[in-house]
């Protein structure tokens, strides 16, 4: 009984002295922030704000916060980055002090009609990024690609590609294409532009969810999908640019509405911004914009908030917090990959602050 | 059998002096059938509020939703359409080879530490394999996807190069995804998942086969082999199957580690190299996006898992009982 007892103490002991070896090679670090920007109003703000919605912004939204802390320090501001259709839904039911989405509100998305104001926040390019080795630079028109990610093509070596990449020598190899498991904004935004830009090349319709053909792969959130893409040789998903430029992804160019190949960067999707037009609510599509520079696959973002809320004190934080992501936070945007709002909308944005009712 | 004694009687067996007698036979009574209600009471429940939430969908969709292979919420015409069979398939194929590898290494290992494994060997051995049983599935599925699923795709290149021109077999062994991730590696890591349990269950049964047994069949002049399928095994049969149950409820309802390894896209295919979907892990990906008839379709994703888990876990009652009847029959 007792060598019984001892000899299971023994393999417990050996598995937990693996444990905390292999625990000990890696130490954590953490870095804050420290901004000198500073609202004179924003000090004297306390409280806590709740939010969650798209996981697209989530990188920009998360240093405007760790920003805000160091101007407001009594302000406690969260955001999770749950999805966009997930945020609405908190939204809707109050769970929520603001939620961000990539996708317009739909009638049962949750957020009842009239309720609520658009408030742009930036933009930033979903890129195309793939994963064959030998080729470092590929350029895709929109039929080409709405055929890639339909799997009517095949091989990297088709016609289609070779013609789009004069020059360029293509193996043969199977495409891989990954796409989001997870309902997502960026599926949303993405397959909107194909049907935009490809229309007969493109049959799957568009929407958080698409029915994606049986030979596609499947990751969970931008970053599941940049995994993807970064495992498998001959692997093409769609991520956007912060996820993509974190796991160094390689990005193909996109043929823009006037026949430009454009490479998914900031100044793309600045040009895109100005490119589109803005309806009375704020909201705007950059996809597939006209103008030379324009990268096509720009995304927009925007922060739902309330036009009356309860408690004027939630309301003066909301205001405080969302001024201060329009104006000091736009300048951190391009640190994490996001392109901030050309002024005009800046202007028209921090005008819906004031439409809240208190 | 009311053995009714008051303090002040002989001094009884100390079971009975303190016992407080009828009163708290019946509470212990009262306890068990409430207990026992109260375990049905959940699962009428469960199986009433799901189907509630799902109905709209089902009753839309009928029996296509079971028969129906396009699972499509947004479709660029026409209605959403939401056909279950893509991932009733996925579940079955991930959890068939989980039970195809799993068992009879579970049924080795319990046959391994009952008859064949030195005194001194069989603590360490149960405790290491309880400690597999311990591993969050999440952590399996993080190694399935970083490490497992990476370092396969030769392994299946290699099987398919070798047997994939064989007509008929060949079309199992197809051109693999480039990720690895796969029915194949769900499988594999569904086994390592599910080999603990099956194991420590099949373990306790084949040491209850009594000695007397083993000791007729050696007398009789059997190998070891030949002692264990004639002795141990028709003793023994019922409990491994009920093991084995267990094992496919687990694999069947895995969530996290199939969700992150079997590659997320919907289709149907002998190829078991290729990617799919299971039910668990559908419902796990999509249900924070979904609304409305979609949450709805999600929720019916559930019902059909219970009901299919039912309808499995029925069917080897069946089989138990005719099995019995065979094994026992012939030993007598």
């Amino acid at each position: 009984m007792n060598r019984n007892l001892l000899s299971r103490l023994v393999i417990v002991g050996a598995a937990l002295a693996g444990l905390v070896l292999a625990g000990c090679g890696g130490n954590n670090g953490g870095s804050s922030s420290s901004a000198t920007s500073g609202g004179s109003g924003l000090a004297s703000l306390s409280g806590d704000l709740k939010a969650s919605g798209a996981s697209f912004p989530d990188a920009y939204y998360q240093e405007v916060i760790s920003q805000f802390k160091s101007t407001a320090p009594n302000v406690t501001v969260t955001y999770n980055s749950v999805g966009s259709g997930t945020g609405k839904k908190e939204f809707g039911q109050g769970l929520d002090d603001f939620a961000g989405s990539d996708s317009l509100v739909k009638p049962d998305d949750g957020p009842a009609p009239g309720s609520f104001l658009y408030v742009p926040t930036v933009a930033a390019p979903i890129t195309v990024s793939y994963n064959l080795s030998g080729v470092d630079k590929l350029q895709l028109s929109p039929d080409t690609l709405a055929k890639i990610f339909s799997t009517s093509i095949k091989k990297w070596n088709d016609q289609a590609i070779a013609a789009d990449n004069p020059g360029v020598s293509l193996p043969d190899k199977n495409i891989t294409v990954a796409h989001r498991s997870d309902g997502s904004g960026t599926t949303n935004n993405f397959t909107k532009y194909l049907v935009a830009a490809a229309p007969t090349a493109w049959k799957l319709g568009s929407g958080d969810t698409v029915a994606w053909p049986a030979s596609t792969q499947g990751g969970d959130k931008n970053t599941g999908v940049a995994q993807i893409v970064e495992q498998a040789d001959g692997a093409i998903g769609y991520v956007d640019l912060s996820d993509a430029s974190e796991l160094k992804l390689t990005f193909a160019s996109i043929k823009n509405k006037d026949g430009q190949f454009v490479a998914p960067t900031l100044e793309g999707a600045a040009a895109a911004i100005e490119g589109a037009e803005v309806k009375d609510d704020l909201t705007y599509n950059p996809l597939n914009a006209a103008g030379a520079a324009v990268y096509p696959i720009t995304s927009p973002t925007y922060i739902l908030i309330k036009n009356k809320y309860d408690d004027p004190k939630k309301a003066e934080l909301v205001k405080g917090f969302v001024r201060y992501l329009l104006t000091d936070g736009q300048a951190v945007a391009k640190d994490v990959n996001f392109a901030a709002l050309p002024s005009s909308l800046q202007q028209k944005a921090l005008a819906q602050l004031d439409k809240i009712a208190t | 059998m009311k053995t009714e004694t008051s303090q002040t009687q002989t001094p009884g067996s100390a079971l009975t002096r303190r016992s407080g007698g009828a009163r708290i036979e019946r509470l212990f009574r009262l306890w068990t059938l409430a207990t026992g209600l109260l375990v049905l009471a959940i699962l009428a429940l469960i199986l009433f509020s799901t189907t509630r939430e799902a109905w709209p969908v089902l009753r839309d969709m009928g029996f296509r939703f079971v028969t129906d292979a396009t699972w499509d919420p947004n479709p660029s015409s026409g209605g959403a359409v939401f056909g279950a069979l893509s991932f009733i398939y996925g579940t079955a194929v991930s959890s068939a080879i989980a039970l195809l590898i799993g068992v009879p290494i579970a049924i080795g290992i319990g046959l391994f530490l009952t008859e064949l494994a030195p005194r001194w060997l069989r603590g360490p051995a149960v405790t290491t394999v309880d400690l597999l049983a311990s591993v969050p599935s999440v952590v399996f599925g993080l190694w399935g996807v970083l490490v497992v699923a990476p370092a396969l795709v030769p392994v299946y290149r290699w099987f398919n190069h070798v047997f994939g021109g064989i007509p008929g077999l060949g079309s199992l062994f197809g051109s693999p995804v480039g990720t690895g991730r796969n029915f194949m590696t769900a499988g594999i890591i569904l086994a390592i998942m599910v080999t603990p349990i099956i194991t420590s269950i099949s373990r306790e049964v084949l040491s209850t086969v009594p000695q007397a047994n083993r000791d007729a069949a050696f007398a009789l002049g059997a190998t070891r082999w030949e002692m264990i399928r004639g002795a141990v095994f028709p003793h023994s049969f019922a409990g491994l199957v009920g093991a084995t149950m267990l094992g496919l409820g687990r694999a069947m309802g895995e969530t996290i580690a199939v969700a992150l390894v079997i590659g997320g896209a919907t289709s149907i295919t002998p190829n078991i190299f290729a990617g799919g979907n299971s039910m668990a892990a559908i419902i796990v990906q999509q249900f924070g996006e979904s609304t409305g008839t979609f949450t709805a379709a999600l929720i019916g994703l559930g019902v059909v898992l219970f009901a299919m888990t039912v309808v499995v876990n029925l069917a080897a009652r069946v089989v138990v009982r005719r099995a019995e009847a065979r094994m026992q029959g012939a030993a007598t």
